[in-house]
């Protein structure tokens, strides 16, 4: 796998904002980006991506209005005051994420689309608020989020909580829906490349082609606002606008190509560094713990010049020593399918698999169910080593037709080295024939379950909050040493709903009109029709001729 | 001799005298073209009405005029771009990320820089007509709605399956003649358009202009009623046609087009004759006030922006015009030969006609 740069003009992205803006005194943004490479076992290349850009204003001040936009996008600015928005996460998915065959991956999301918002709780009308807010939002992503309504939003009680500041529990503020049909194509990654401060102009963006993303196994973009504090004592505070590409590149699609390198870089060696050979070698090396694993990444940064070399570009070139190694085994991993078989009835089976040798947690499992699928609740089982296993805390929230999905919400404790299988029987309805879509036979999709849990950790993860941490470790913020939190989605299902044939009403119209001209016409004819004899009319000279025989009194001609 | 000396020194003064009034003349023609046009913006309105992979043509249609007409300058705040299924990331195309419309793959209409507003399921007739009318619920976002006032230029282009006097919208719909003639006249009560320039690549396409009935019209199709439109070449890559024939021809015709062309209507009522394109395309101008030999094709596809005037006539007074071919003044061609006529006669004689009769 060779990464060759283009010999030419160096702007790294930060660097160019320094030259042509302003810092104005007493507010300071800051913009920062990172791409982590991370070659996985099964021989496919996982990039991520990840650009911070941190807003130095309090929103949360009633009555402060922010016209002067730097590094910020206005249109996503805007969108934060006007919605009073305190967290909004939104992401496009194209694949699905292999968990056993790649690992846990830096920032989870589920196929299609998925919005997830915390509003202010000086908000009196969250249901508008989210309507408005998804139509705005699919004006600016080009995508079809105005699909979401009540029909498929959901408020979790525990799966969602903020993962920014605040200690907000209500969770009538929260909304959460996903669409998971939703294609992400180039048009969706145009309107977010120009989100980014630089656009695609400088930094690591110049390497984000359309043609070499989608061409690939698995593409997440996603943009996620949060409030943070600036430092450890939290005397300030900042928006957080973090906008993550991740991809995973099949190895014999992606094939070479020509990019460009800026910023930081980090490639994760392996636990043994020898995997793979890599040149240039780098003195940089840092040792970081995501997800409960140490790992030792080489860096690096593209700031400083030396990285680059006498030719100024560089190239990094990885090559593999063959099959080795032993892939960390994750320790959660969740599926889903429907069981049953006809248009009547189905069940739904959700299996969550816990890895861990001798320890037990307790996952959070959240499952939204379209009304169309009528969920039986009394159905509910959960069984883990073949024994029943009674979830400890349950939320339900049953669907109205038309108005409302399922809302499932469980806390199951997985016993250690042990699969649980949660099943739950549901009915089919019939839709009305305007609900269909136009290609009803493709099926209707049921969004992903999510699975939430903090992890026992086998590494002591760090706590500490610095300025300095590569931002893939950052993202979810760590409260305890011993475990992680880890989000799970699991496959989105495809259910066939009895369909009707829609060439019926004109087969209807058809035949029913043959029926009337032809049965009903010919029957009120027999019965109102009157024969009458006609005389046919006589030619001229006859006629004349029957004249003067009535002069004379003879019988007439015929 | 000396008398056909003088006719051919006549005939190079006329010559000389016609240069720098053709100059003139095309400071004029340019000052008042740029008045007469009366449009001081360009919306384009661009649909493709069809699903399924099959018809992968459709969406390269819709594509191909869309990169025109970006390129030709109107900006994608002005463009409202409608495509009923993805095409370019679509799992069963072998080059993701792209939409070609030629057979080599050479032309990739779907570029890195695209903006689509309205897509998948939400293509339906009622979208359509409620973009074209304005009447939009109030969360619509900007790029969604077509904001056009009484001064603006309005392309709309259709594609998909159509037939005598009506259009398919994803294989589940249909929208008639009638009601997008009913449309067009409440845009034009509603003061939305200056002028509207109507385009139809569809089978039977003609049948869907025949009952417009508001002014300022003006409607190409692909087709007769009675015929089909054909598509172009398929390609063994990715399996399906890439194009129809009439875009084809179109896209190539547009390619010559730059910003600051001067061709106009009549040539682009001559794309794909019949020999070309096996249907017959058809146009309909009689609702449209001005003459089509006049109105350029970057009235249309292309973007006015109305800046300082002194400002464009300078512009325009400083450039030389550049007549790439020189044609000969009229009746330049006619005087010679007259000339010619009338030596040949002088030198043979009258007389000598009857041996040629």
């Amino acid at each position: 796998f060779r990464l060759s740069s283009l010999i030419g003009h160096i702007s790294t992205c930060p660097s160019l904002i320094g030259q042509c803006c302003q810092r104005h005194p007493g507010s300071v943004d800051e913009f920062q980006e990172e791409l982590v490479i991370r070659p996985l076992h099964s021989g496919d290349i996982y990039a991520s991506f990840q650009f911070r850009t941190l807003w130095d204003t309090d929103f949360l001040q009633e009555g402060q209005k922010v016209s002067h936009y730097r590094l910020f996008p206005k249109s996503l600015g805007q969108v934060l005051s006007k919605f009073s928005v305190r967290e909004l996460h939104i992401s496009f998915t194209q694949g699905f994420w292999r968990t056993m065959q790649w690992g846990q991956p830096f920032i989870p999301s589920p196929p299609g689309a998925e919005l997830w918002v915390w509003f202010h709780d000086t908000v009196s009308d969250v249901d508008g608020n989210w309507k408005e807010l998804t139509n705005v939002l699919s004006g600016i992503f080009c995508a079809s989020l105005n699909f979401i309504d009540l029909t498929n939003t959901v408020q979790p009680s525990a799966s969602f909580k903020p993962l920014g500041l605040g200690n907000a529990t209500d969770h009538r503020f929260l909304r959460y829906a996903t669409l998971p049909r939703e294609i992400v194509c180039t048009e969706n990654l145009t309107p977010w490349k120009k989100l980014l401060p630089c656009g695609s102009k400088a930094g690591l963006a110049v390497l984000l082609k359309s043609e070499k993303l989608f061409h690939s196994s698995f593409h997440s973009q996603a943009v996620h606002i949060r409030p943070v504090c600036q430092d450890e004592q939290c005397t300030s505070k900042a928006w957080e606008l973090r906008q993550t590409l991740n991809v995973v590149f099949d190895l014999y699609t992606a094939g070479q190509g020509k990019k460009a390198f800026r910023s930081s870089i980090y490639l994760n060696c392996g636990k043994t560094g020898e995997l793979f050979e890599l040149s240039p070698a780098t003195p940089l090396l840092s040792q970081a713990v995501v997800l409960g694993d140490r790992r030792t990444y080489s860096v690096f940064d593209l700031t400083r010049a030396e990285t680059f070399g006498q030719l100024r570009s560089l190239n990094l070139l990885l090559r593999w020593k063959g099959d080795g190694g032993e892939m960390l085994r994750p320790l959660l991993h969740a599926e889903r399918y429907v069981a049953g078989f006809g248009l009547q009835t189905g069940e739904i089976h959700t299996v969550i698999y816990n890895n861990h040798p001798y320890r037990a947690f307790p996952v959070l499992l959240m499952d939204s169910v379209p009304w169309y699928l009528q969920l039986y609740i009394h159905t509910l089982t959960v069984t883990s080593k073949s024994r029943d296993n009674k979830p400890s805390y349950i939320h339900y929230q049953p669907a109205k037709d038309r108005h409302r999905p399922h809302l499932l919400e469980m806390l199951i404790q997985l016993p250690p080295h042990s699969m649980t299988e949660v099943t739950v029987q549901f009915e089919r309805a019939l839709l009305k024939w305007t609900e269909y879509t136009p290609d009803p036979n493709h099926g209707f999709y049921v969004g992903s379950s999510v699975v939430s849990a903090l992890v026992p950790s086998m590494v002591a993860m760090s706590t500490n909050f610095t300025q300095d941490q590569p931002l893939f470790s950052s993202f979810v913020p760590v409260k305890e040493e011993s475990s992680y939190f880890v989000r799970v989605y699991t496959e989105p299902l495809l259910v066939n709903l009895p369909t009707p044939d829609f060439s019926m009403p004109y087969n209807v119209i058809c035949l029913t009109c043959t029926v009337v001209a032809v049965g009903y016409g010919s029957f009120y004819n027999l019965l109102t029709r009157t024969f009458q004899v006609d005389e046919p009319s006589l030619p001229l000279a006859k006629r004349l001729a029957n004249l003067i025989r009535r002069i004379r009194g003879v019988p007439l001609l015929t | 001799m000396d008398y056909y000396n003088l006719l051919t020194t006549c005939a190079f003064i006329h010559l000389l005298v016609s240069i720098p009034y053709a100059y003139s003349n095309y400071v004029e023609n340019k000052a008042g073209q740029f008045f007469s046009s009366g449009h001081t913006n360009n919306w384009a309105v661009l649909v493709c009405t069809s699903r399924f992979w099959f018809n992968y043509r459709h969406v390269a249609n819709t594509l191909s005029v869309y990169r025109s007409v970006k390129r030709l300058g109107i900006p994608d705040s002005h463009i409202v771009l409608m495509l009923a299924d993805d095409m370019a990331c679509n799992y069963r195309n072998p080059k993701p990320a792209t939409v070609f419309s030629h057979k080599n793959m050479e032309l990739n209409v779907y570029g890195d820089d695209v903006e689509v507003d309205y897509r998948g399921y939400e293509v339906t007739v009622e979208n359509f007509l409620r973009v074209l009318t304005g009447r939009l619920p109030p969360s619509t976002p900007r790029s969604k709605r077509l904001l056009s006032d009484d001064r603006s230029n309005i392309l709309i282009y259709l594609t998909g399956h159509g037939g005598n006097g009506f259009l398919k919208f994803q294989d589940s719909e249909e929208i008639s003649n009638m009601e997008l003639a009913d449309a067009f006249e409440q845009m034009w009560q509603k003061r939305r358009y200056n002028e509207l320039l109507f385009i139809i690549d569809t089978c039977q396409g003609a049948s869907m202009y025949e009952r417009f009935y508001s002014p300022n019209l003006m409607a190409l199709a692909s087709s007769q009623v009675g015929e089909d439109s054909l598509s172009h070449q398929p390609d063994l890559a990715i399996g399906v046609h890439l194009m129809d024939k009439y875009t084809f021809y179109l896209l190539e015709f547009l390619e010559e087009v730059h910003p600051a062309s001067q061709a106009n209507m009549n040539d682009l009522f001559k794309v794909c004759p019949q020999s070309q394109c096996v249907s017959t395309p058809g146009h309909r101008t009689d609702l449209f006030q001005r003459n089509p030999g006049s109105v350029l094709i970057t009235d249309f596809f292309g973007s006015v922006l109305l800046h300082d005037m002194k400002q464009l006539v300078a512009d325009v007074s400083s450039q030389k015009p550049k007549q790439k071919d020189w044609h000969p003044p009229d009746g330049f061609i006619l005087g010679l030969w007259t000339l010619i006529l009338l030596v040949f006669f002088q030198t043979y004689g009258i007389k000598h006609l009857k041996h040629i009769f």
